[in-house]
């Protein structure tokens, strides 16, 4: 396939071969994986990337993932959780190694992605793991010294399942975490477990008045619900960026 | 495959193609004339093959059928496509 050989022109679809160079274990299904990529050239928070996996018989499988980094640079940082029916994710989490060589192309996309030239108020909604794009934004946000207002309402089943959860339990000045459980709560937590609701979205979020910028990632079900809401809630439509993810 | 996602997801199979971003090309609506950035599209049917769907009126805007010797782009249901320089 000479279109994507490594001796290309340089396009963004060209395929790089990354090494891992560490693993850390999010959650009993979800691994941080972190990848240098000669030639990455740094990324945009929320930006993605695919991996492409080819089985010795030739058969190849391609799937996104969200990069949970941003910034300059060629070492990214990726977190996966898997998914039982997946072709991909089971190997990303069980069988890869450090050291190991995984293709990727990327970055990718430019529209569900935050900057810190923007001073408005930001809303980061994510279900399990969609945190992974709001991260690299939260790390762009902190890492910039930017005083935009965050906020992030992360759902996910129990306090187990989270991602990245110390670095969230001790959050910046400029931004406020509420945690949404929908299985099990800790206890003493005063929100019984459930899904988010539109009162979750009115309790926790920024106010529809105050314009700010939401992002909303995970998978469909929760992205449509989430959306539906806050534009019930009076956020204008084009303020809503969402990511929606299948199984992979 | 029933549960879809959405345009984000065109970004990497679109870059074997084109230079542009497709996520942040707009097009019109064939169907009910409402333009929106390809992001805001529904897609069915990934990985290997794409039906774009308007997240307005569900026409198909684009078809995208990949095999392993090439590509088949189908795109009837957009008037046009602006693409940011």
């Amino acid at each position: 396939m000479t279109g994507t050989s490594e001796a290309g022109d340089g396009r963004i679809g060209n395929w790089k071969v990354g090494v891992v160079t560490s693993i850390r274990r999010e959650s009993a299904s979800g691994r941080s994986i972190t990848i240098d990529v000669p030639r990455w050239g740094g990324n945009i928070a929320g930006q993605h990337t695919d991996v492409r996996l080819t089985a010795a018989n030739g058969y190849t499988a391609v799937r996104s993932y969200s990069v949970a980094s941003a910034g300059a640079g060629d070492r990214i940082e990726l977190a996966v959780d898997r998914l039982p029916t997946g072709e991909v994710s089971p190997y990303l989490v069980d069988t890869l190694r450090e050291g190991d060589e995984l293709e990727l192309r990327g970055p990718l996309g430019g529209w569900f992605v935050w900057t810190p030239q923007q001073t408005e108020s930001v809303q980061l909604i994510g279900g399990g793991s969609g945190i992974v794009p709001l991260m690299a934004m939260i790390r762009s946000h902190e890492a910039s010294g930017s005083t935009a207002p965050f906020r992030l309402l992360y759902s996910v089943r129990t306090p187990l399942d989270a991602f990245f959860r110390a670095e969230l339990e001790s959050p910046s000045a400029n931004l406020e975490v509420t945690w949404i459980f929908t299985r099990g709560a800790p206890s003493g937590w005063s929100r019984p477990a459930g899904r988010i609701t539109a009162a979750d979205l009115e309790a926790h979020g920024f106010p529809a008045a105050l314009s700010p910028t939401v992002f909303v990632c995970g998978p469909t079900g929760f992205v449509e619900t989430v959306a539906s809401a806050l534009v019930a809630l009076g956020h204008e439509p084009n303020r809503v960026k969402t990511e929606r993810f299948g199984g992979a | 495959m029933t549960e879809h996602v959405d345009g984000n997801a065109l970004a990497g199979p679109l870059s074997d193609l084109f230079t542009f971003d497709p996520t942040t090309a707009s097009a019109r609506c064939a169907g009910c004339g409402d333009v929106s950035v390809l992001a805001r599209a529904m897609v069915y049917g990934e990985p290997d093959t794409f039906v774009v769907r308007c997240a307005h009126c569900d026409d198909v805007l684009m078809t995208i059928v990949q095999t392993r010797d090439r590509f088949c782009i189908e795109l009837r249901g957009m008037t046009w496509l602006k693409i940011p320089r």
